[in-house]
């Protein structure tokens, strides 16, 4: 499934698009950065409510298909123009992160 | 001397710069075309130790050399030292402010990381004086 897709199916906002025809491959929740570097592989959709300027350079070390904030959670300025210029594909939504991975997990 | 040697100066206290470092070796290392787990290795040892840098040490400096069999990183910091080093490697042992854990970081996870990333980090530390890294990572 794209970023593109799962972004249709589930009605997120998409606050930064750069390549959203990537393919997901799996999912990752969390908010502590240094777990989610280590762990969180590469193609994965993360559902996280860190919309700050580290969030997008762990997405990008850590090679994330795309950022999902949840629960409507903001994304700082600076961290939008760092995502712009690193091609960092950041989508939102009012739900939880529970229910959208449920949701990504249906389908994959 | 190696194939390639990088220098960065890391400033201190300005998360928004935290990352460039290891952006950007990331980028050279996917050019030279080694291989995805090892660039994995490098930029998460990388992006921790430049992050502590900014977080315990008021900045500092990064050494990258890159060789087709391995990469070394020197991180240099002139900041206050780790007084007692096996502590600060146990997964979970941080001294970060609470305005640096609603950022995401301060889980101390940064050493251990750093640890299960490369095949060698050495720490020499002196209180008052600064802390230097080397760190090797095999290909
Ligand atoms: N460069 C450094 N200078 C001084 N102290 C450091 C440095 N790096 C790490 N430390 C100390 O070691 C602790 C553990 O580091 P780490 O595992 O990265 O966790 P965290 O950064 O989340 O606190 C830090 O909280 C800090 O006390
Ligand atoms: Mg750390």
């Amino acid at each position: 499934m794209t970023v593109r897709e799962f972004a249709e199916m589930q009605n997120l906002n998409i606050l930064v698009e750069a390549d959203m025809t990537r393919d997901i491959s799996g999912g990752y929740c969390g908010d502590l950065l240094s777990w989610v570097m280590s762990r969180a592989q590469s193609d994965d959709c993360w559902f996280t409510v860190m919309g700050n300027i580290n969030a997008v350079a762990v997405s990008v070390l850590a090679d994330c298909a795309c950022i999902v904030l949840c629960e409507n959670a903001p994304l700082d300025e600076d961290a939008k123009k760092k995502a712009e210029q690193q091609d960092v594909n950041i989508l939102s939504s009012d739900k939880n992160a529970f229910v959208l991975a449920s949701a990504l997990g249906a389908v994959l | 001397m190696s194939l390639i040697e990088l220098h960065y100066e890391v400033p201190g206290d300005d998360f928004t710069r935290a990352g460039e470092a290891s952006g950007d070796v990331k980028r050279q290392l996917k050019q030279l075309g080694f291989e995805p787990a090892t660039i994995r290795n490098v930029v998460i040892a990388l992006y921790e130790g430049e992050i502590n840098m900014v977080i315990h040490a008021g900045g500092g400096e990064i050494d990258v050399s890159i060789d087709p069999d391995r990469i070394r990183m020197v991180l240099r910091d002139h900041g206050p030292g780790i007084p007692d080093v096996a502590l600060a490697m146990q997964e979970g042992f941080s001294t970060a402010p609470d305005n640096v854990r609603a950022l995401g970081f301060g889980a101390g996870m940064g050493l251990p990381n750093i640890k299960k990333y490369t095949n060698d980090m050495q720490i020499e530390t002196e209180i008052g004086v600064g802390t230097t890294m080397y760190l090797r990572v095999d290909v």
